[in-house]
């Protein structure tokens, strides 16, 4: 009859390989298994922004606020929002431990060229996450691409709706407003200043962006009362609009919706002001424009001729609070002017990005899904805000601008109108508008 | 009746920038036979030099307004233009105010410059290349024109308004007896219609009525006899070269106030300018003239709601239709010279 022993280091021994053992598929699972799992000392993020082409300048901020993102991330600079952000997982040493480095890819504001400056990113320089952008045909393309290939797209400014509607993707993420959003924070601020009884005239780029902002800002306003006189569609290369603008004041209308972006919506607002639609007065009433999406960038190529005129915004650097004060701080310092909302919205979703990989405690993009469906947080300049599980659509704020009539710099172009709370611009996710599609589920890509 | 009024008048601004980018474009064709592609870019260059004339005149001093913050909560810095100083407040913000016009000084020395720079320095290598030589370097050559812009520049557009007195707009139709805001049309536009009528009547009569002009029309109708007479011909069309040049530089000046120029704006203008030269017959004056305004007003009237609710697209590709029916029917244009391009 043999005799069993235990002794301590029995037990102990025992004990750490099971405990090893019991590991291992975690450790596996967390570390491998997904594409482009970093395996050195660093992780690589691709930022593909339009470097030439019309929205260059558009690029270059993101760019910059990428920059800073980074260096923020990896322990370098003043914090930045790390420092407000209400998620304390990040901890500046880079993300789970591993210095950021990233790459940069030309998106020409083309979706071809888009899509090749991702791939390649993706295929070449192992990125595991892509992110930025300045329009929405080449998000929705470049979203297509990482859904397919299982990497995380962290889109940066995109305003239709299609983006988180008909055409969202598991692997992609928007903290950027919608269309919808610009429409139903601007509407009671129409209604408050310019009344009820009013007769729209809307002028709208031709492409995904325009037709969603229109059918958005024309429900808005109908629904208060307001009349659609007509709905005339200009072609996206256009670049003067005089003859679309000419017609609008014989068609009865007091007010001239323009549903154009950069350089269309510099222009048409430019041509509108020349024919001097500004001074005149319809149905009794003065003639009003309204230019639903806004960006510092437009404003400083229209000139003075945005005076006045209401819009909305994601972001504005001059808010108030303390995440918004920080970040200008920081871009302000290391660049020389307050950041563009393009820049900062492409600050948050890297932050936001590398909060939700630390939380999940890998890379793995299905990981890094689930840390972000539904997630709660405050402190990256728009209050509170949740990544809705349902289509990773960012709820948050939204910003009622008008152009300033007394600007103090090249900068100073915009002031914020009003506020709109979080709860009255948000919908269901089956809302028509947003209505076709399935998110589908995550891709790890291996 | 206001409605198609109205249309003839936005034609008229549009076809006055394409008549006169086309006017350059046709004469470096008859004179030079170059198909230059950097025509564009040229009136691109000029549409620059107004901002950088805007730019120049806003050249300022700063102080610090203790009383005002910035962004990052320092002092303001508050920017005095240099000529507010030197001719006080009021003059100096009319000069400013009328940097556009002025702007025109600036440009033709600039523009004079830059053709002669560019026909001595890189297309004159390409005289006896075929066409297709000529527009790949010619297109490179923009490219590389547009590039430099935008590194200087940057790629947003920026708004050079028309001085005060031309803002606003006139109301054509109490003129004529229609309701008021029937016909409305900028002060600027006018103006940019009638300064091109000035400069294509000008260059035509510098072509008429000057011996130089009738060296050059001779070498256009007969390079080598003209050169036979121990006349240097290739100087003179170096000078014609720079002639169109300007023209399109004063052409993209002007018409800075009515687009915020950016650093494409040239490319925009270009391909339609090429098919005004074509429809108006390749190395015609008249033709490019005549075209440039019938296209303009073609363009205007295909935008109109009426017209897109039965032809929808129609004003994306109007030019091109009427280029193709006239070429079809009329291979050398409307007005091109027999044997001109019809090979």
């Amino acid at each position: 009859m043999s005799k069993f022993h235990v002794s301590r280091r029995g037990v102990l021994r025992t004990g750490a390989l099971a405990g090893a053992g019991l590991a291992l598929p975690t450790y596996l699972r967390a570390d491998t298994g997904y594409l482009n799992a970093p395996t050195g000392s660093s992780v690589t993020l691709g930022f593909n922004v339009p470097q030439t082409g019309p929205y260059a300048d558009e690029g270059a901020d993101e760019l910059r606020a990428f920059e800073l993102a980074v260096e923020h991330l990896n322990g370098e600079g003043d914090g930045g929002m790390l420092n407000t952000f209400s998620s304390k997982a990040l901890q500046g040493n880079g993300i789970l431990g591993k210095k950021v480095e990233f790459v940069t890819g030309d998106t020409q504001t083309k979706s071809d060229a888009a899509r090749a400056s991702a791939k390649s990113m993706i295929e070449k320089d192992g990125a595991i996450m892509i992110s930025g952008g300045s329009s929405s045909g080449v998000a929705v393309a470049v979203q297509g691409l990482c859904q397919d290939a299982g990497v995380i797209f962290m889109a940066g400014l995109t305003h239709s709706n299609d983006t988180t509607g008909k055409d969202k993707k598991a692997n992609g993420f928007r903290h950027f407003f919608n269309a919808y959003m610009s429409a139903a924070a601007l509407a009671p601020v129409l209604q408050k200043l310019y009344g009820s009884d009013r007769k729209a005239y809307h002028l709208t780029a031709d492409y995904t962006w325009g037709w969603t902002q229109e059918e958005s800002i024309a429900a808005a306003t109908e629904a208060m009362g307001w009349e659609t006189v007509n709905k005339v569609r200009t072609p996206l290369a256009a670049t003067d609009f005089s003859s679309y603008i000419a017609p609008v004041l014989n068609s009865g209308a007091d007010v001239l919706v323009l549903n154009h972006y950069g350089g269309n919506m510099v222009n048409s607002l430019t041509n509108a002001v020349q024919f001097g639609l500004r001074e005149k007065q319809v149905n009794g009433k003065n003639f009003e424009i309204v230019v639903p999406l806004y960006s510092r960038l437009m404003a400083k190529g229209a000139g003075e001729n945005v005076k006045g005129i209401l819009g909305s915004t994601n972001w504005h650097w001059s808010l108030q609070d303390e995440a918004s004060q920080a970040f200008v701080k920081s871009f302000g310092t290391k660049y020389g002017f307050p950041p563009s909302q393009a820049a900062h919205t492409c600050y948050a979703q890297t932050l936001l990005y590398a909060d939700a990989c630390e939380r999940a405690g890998t890379f793995n993009p299905c990981g890094v899904v689930e840390a972000l469906e539904g997630f709660e947080f405050d402190g990256l300049g728009n209050g509170p805000t949740l990544y809705r599980a349902a289509d990773h659509q960012c709820f948050k704020d939204v910003l009622v601008v008008k152009g300033k009539d007394n600007p103090t710099s090249e900068f100073d172009l915009l002031e914020v109108v009003e506020v709109t709370p979080r709860a009255q611009v948000e919908y269901a996710p089956d809302h028509p508008m947003f209505a076709g599609g399935e998110l589908g589920s995550c891709n790890p890509g291996a | 009746m206001d409605a198609i009024i109205l249309q003839i008048l936005n034609g008229l601004d549009k076809g006055s920038a394409y008549a006169l980018i086309a006017l350059g474009l046709t004469l470096i064709f008859g004179t030079l036979g170059v198909v230059n592609f950097a025509h564009g870019a040229l009136f691109m260059i000029g549409a620059f030099c107004a901002v950088s004339m805007q730019r120049l005149l806003n050249l300022s001093y700063i102080t610090l307004d203790e009383t005002q913050k910035d962004f990052l909560g320092n002092p303001l810095k508050v920017k005095t233009p240099y000529v507010e100083s030197w001719f006080g407040p009021d003059m100096g913000a009319a000069i400013i105010d009328w940097s556009v016009p002025l702007a025109i000084l600036l440009a033709i020395p600039v523009m004079i410059v830059v053709g002669i720079v560019m026909e001595r320095g890189l297309i004159k290598h390409f005289y006896k290349r075929p066409h297709a030589d000529q527009i790949l370097v010619t297109f490179g050559l923009a490219i590389v024109l547009q590039e430099i812009i935008k590194h200087y520049y940057g790629a947003n557009p920026i708004p050079t308004p028309a001085p005060d007195a031309f803002k606003g707009s006139f109301d054509f139709g109490v003129m004529l007896g229609f309701d008021p805001n029937a016909i409305i049309y900028p002060y600027w536009r006018m103006v940019y219609f009638a300064f091109a009528v000035v400069i294509i009547g000008a260059v035509f009569a510098f072509l008429q009525f000057t011996t130089f002009g009738m060296v050059v029309r001779a070498g256009m109708a007969d390079r080598e006899t003209v050169g036979l007479l121990g006349i240097n011909i290739n100087r003179r069309f170096t000078l014609m070269f720079a002639l169109a040049a300007a023209v399109a530089g004063m052409a993209g000046v002007m018409y800075t106030p009515i687009n915020s120029p950016n650093y494409h704006m040239g490319m925009d203008f270009l391909v339609l300018s090429f098919v005004v030269v074509v429809v108006g017959g390749m190395g015609s004056l008249p033709g490019a003239v005549l075209a440039g305004f019938m296209l303009g007003i073609l363009e205007a009237f295909a935008s109109m709601n009426q017209i897109k609710s039965i032809l929808p697209g129609i004003d994306q590709i109007i030019i091109y239709l009427v280029a193709i029916v006239i070429l079809l029917t009329r291979p050398r244009g409307l007005m091109g010279r027999k044997g001109v391009m019809e090979e």
